[in-house]
């Protein structure tokens, strides 16, 4: 790693003036992305500014019709928690399968949807459920808020305070694991709900998260796998490389998304 | 340089670090506790695991200066000052749930862990599942299934004694 800087402050304010006086400056949460990319020299911010010491930023809130989880929450503490296994179990269920336990027990929600990785499970979550990310100066909708590979709708001192999640009917995510990493190759994430039928996939859009319109005209007129049938994803925007062709990933898109809308039931 | 202080094994103690130190080079190289290992640095084999406010982390992938004011506890913490070990310490040689040795420490706190998390008691598969973060290229992982299966028996209060391993 290079040389930093390391700020520690007490609150959401001191933060963000800390980062908007700073624009090398980096925010770091559970560090799950950040340290490897740290350690290999990918990154060289002048200072992390650590939200570790913000006690406002972690917790889970349910009500009627909306989970809420602020930005510093763990996935352990989601996936853990008997609230949200209620309210949306296929959140609980999409954070108890990331990563492994001990990156669990450190990664946040805020850090993943605002590192935006191609592969990441919370995107999909986000983009499916319509949710709403709250952020130190304003609300975003989730269809706004992931702008491509590694970017998302946030400004250089903008930080995710919470995510707000309408509960759907019905929701499921399955994802394909690549056999070594563990990475999602394809996610699916379905819902229906108050925001409508939505499908998001996750691991292969080269431009990270997308919505799958086709699929989610076919689901909103008949909610089954077999709706699915015969809709195929083109290939040309979908992520290649050593672990499956692009052609591949949309194959298993389609695979992906039955199993999902079958086990939403 | 940044001095950071926090809890390490019980005790109180103020390290000078770098920012960018790990948590890992912390206790190896300063505080000398060489029983957690480093297998990959790239947070994959979870050698490296350590307990960090009761949750099991990869000291490889934390800064020492988040720990500030945390509680660590390393393998060296884990037996009573009489030598008596930890039921999952004993678990592993009872039921030779190690071969080369080098993964062990980080098995055991992740083991610990996953134990403690789950009062209800864990099947085989779920103890497999849970053991996702640590690899361990000797054994096959069936003897470590097999100890942790017995240590939780103990950790959970439902036996005195450790289960022997058949002979």
């Amino acid at each position: 790693m290079y040389e930093f800087a390391y700020h520690r402050p007490a609150s959401v304010a001191e933060a963000a003036k800390l980062l908007a006086a700073d624009p090398e400056a980096k925010l770091i949460s559970g560090g799950m992305s950040l340290i490897p990319v740290l350690k290999q020299r990918l990154a060289r911010p002048s200072a992390l500014i650590d939200l570790g010491a913000i006690p406002d930023l972690v917790g889970i809130s349910v009500t009627a019709t909306t989970v809420t989880v602020k930005g510093r929450t763990t996935h352990a503490a989601v996936a853990a928690s008997a609230e949200v296994r209620q309210a949306i179990p296929a959140l609980a269920e999409l954070a108890s399968h990331i990563g492994d336990a001990q990156v669990r027990n450190r990664g946040t929600i805020g850090g993943s949807i605002a590192h935006h990785d191609p592969t990441a499970d919370y995107p999909a979550a986000v983009l499916a459920l319509g949710a709403t990310v709250n952020t130190s100066r304003r609300s975003i909708a989730a269809d706004d808020f992931f702008t491509g590979l590694f970017a998302t709708a946030l400004e250089p001192d903008e930080i995710v305070t919470a995510v707000d999640f309408p509960i759907p009917e019905k929701a499921a995510y399955v994802k394909f694991p690549n056999p070594a990493s563990r990475y999602a190759m394809v996610g699916v994430f379905v819902a229906k709900g108050p925001m409508g039928v939505r499908v998001a996939v996750t691991g292969a859009g080269a431009n990270g998260v997308f919505r799958h319109a086709a699929m989610e005209e076919a689901l909103a007129k008949s909610w089954s796998p077999e709706a699915l049938e015969g809709i195929t994803t083109p290939a040309e925007h979908l992520n290649t490389d050593i672990h499956a062709s692009r052609e591949y990933r949309a194959h298993l898109i389609g695979v992906m998304a039955k199993r999902a809308v079958a086990k939403a039931g | 340089m940044p001095k950071v202080s926090l809890t390490v094994n019980g005790k109180p103690v103020s390290v000078e670090v770098e920012n960018r130190t790990l948590l890992v080079e912390m206790l190896r190289e300063q505080l000398r506790l060489t029983g957690t290992h480093v297998g990959c640095d790239t947070s994959q084999c979870g050698a490296c695991v350590v307990h960090v406010n009761g949750a099991s982390v990869k000291s490889c992938t934390i800064l020492a200066v988040q720990c500030e004011g945390a509680e660590v506890l390393t393998i060296e913490g884990l037996a009573a000052p009489d030598g008596t070990l930890h039921p999952m310490q004993e678990a592993f040689r009872e039921y030779h749930a190690l071969q080369c040795g080098f993964c062990t420490p980080g098995m055991v706190m992740s083991a610990i862990d996953l134990v403690q998390r789950n009062p209800q008691g864990l099947s085989d598969r779920e103890i497999r599942e849970g053991l996702e973060g640590n690899l361990c290229r000797c054994t096959g992982y069936h003897n470590i299934v097999r100890a942790i299966a017995a240590a939780q028996v103990v950790m959970h209060g439902k036996a005195k004694e450790l289960p022997r391993a058949a002979e």
